[in-house]
């Protein structure tokens, strides 16, 4: 059987918990989007990993390419006061 | 002495344990052959959540026979014989998916309408396992049901080879709703339903997924194979038992 066409490629994004974000959990290959969420529901929450999937054609990402990173993040790392750092906190809160 | 009531029971569980089982087995065999990697965990899940229907039943099943009765001894240690699944699960798929697919939607909307009725069962148990299987059933019904649809509506080849595969297993159909005394004395208990009253909402629900998929539902003829409930079976479920209890039976003393 021949086999050398390959069916496109869906990004699959899980939520761990209701509120939570979705995260890239990775990817398919379905013929359309409702195959597409069986295969992710089967490769990727077969273990409980989630409470709702999406699934992106993979085509319809547009990345930021490699050669894009010193204009695009390194100005942000002499810029501490971007980050909540100098806030007082209550005892015992683990995370902002 | 057992009571006619619990020794219906036992042969109830044991027809819904062996059905999921054998169907299982049979689905298992494309494990590592799927058509593609995405395909091949789903029907491995598949294989894996109707294990886990036939050993709730089985386990009920046990405990009701006592005599150090297992999960186990009724996989492996029955013959062919003794063995209450329909006859449409063990026919080999001979690595035709569409017929895998077929199979698993025909059989999952049958399970789909029983466990939906047995989840209202007087029997704490057999309503227990009726809701936790329910949720699996319905995600097979979708996934079988979605390929049906696809393969149906696809090309010229994949709509021949779908409706080959409706043509040859729909004479199969007849049997998932026979019923005997073990059923009555049940039904009468309010533990088990009377399954021809879902029959009707069963031919709509297969008959919709038929039209979308572009088939044409066979007549129904007279050719309606049948067996299972007394243990009558067609010749490949012999050689499914000798690959699936060959260990145990080589190895009696073999643990997990």
């Amino acid at each position: 059987m021949e086999s050398n066409h390959q069916w496109p490629t869906w990004e699959v994004f899980t939520q761990k918990k209701q509120g939570a974000p979705h995260e890239h959990a990775g990817s398919v290959h379905a013929p359309d989007g409702e195959i597409a969420l069986l295969n992710a529901r089967d490769v990727y929450s077969r273990r409980q990993e989630g409470v709702n999937i999406w699934v992106v054609p993979s085509d319809a990402i547009i990345a930021s390419s490699p050669e894009d990173a010193g204009a695009f993040f390194d100005p942000a790392n002499d810029k501490m006061y971007r980050s909540p750092n100098f806030f007082k906190t209550a005892d015992g809160l683990k995370q902002i | 002495m057992m009571t006619d009531l619990n020794k219906a029971l036992i042969d109830f569980c044991l027809r819904i344990a062996d059905n999921s089982l054998i169907h299982a087995q049979r689905i298992s065999e494309w494990t590592g052959h799927g058509p593609i990697l995405e395909e091949d965990i789903a029907m491995s899940n598949v294989a894996l959540d109707l294990i886990g229907q036939s050993r709730g039943f089985y386990t009920y099943a046990a405990q009701i026979e006592g005599d150090g009765k297992t999960e186990d001894f009724y996989a492996f240690r029955r013959g062919e014989r003794e063995f209450r699944n329909k006859l449409m699960v063990e026919q080999p798929d001979n690595k035709d998916f569409g017929f895998t697919m077929m199979k698993l939607f025909l059989n999952g909307c049958f399970d789909y309408l029983m466990f939906r009725d047995l989840m209202k069962s007087t029997d704490e148990t057999i309503s227990g396992l009726a809701a936790k299987s329910i949720k699996e059933v319905t995600y097979h019904v979708r996934h079988a049901g979605d390929w049906v649809v696809r393969l149906g509506d696809g090309t010229e080849e994949s709509h021949q080879r779908i409706q080959n595969s409706l043509n040859e297993l729909w004479p199969y159909t007849n049997e998932l709703f026979e019923q005997d005394s073990v059923d009555t004395l049940l039904i009468s208990n309010g533990i088990a339903f009377d399954k021809e009253k879902f029959r009707d909402e069963w031919t709509k629900m297969v008959h919709e997924i038929f039209a979308k998929a572009t088939l044409s539902v066979p007549e129904n003829n007279t050719y309606s194979p049948t067996g299972g409930l007394k243990g009558i079976h067609s010749e490949h479920l012999g050689y499914l038992l000798a690959e699936m209890q060959y260990l145990p039976r080589t190895y009696p003393d073999a643990v997990w």
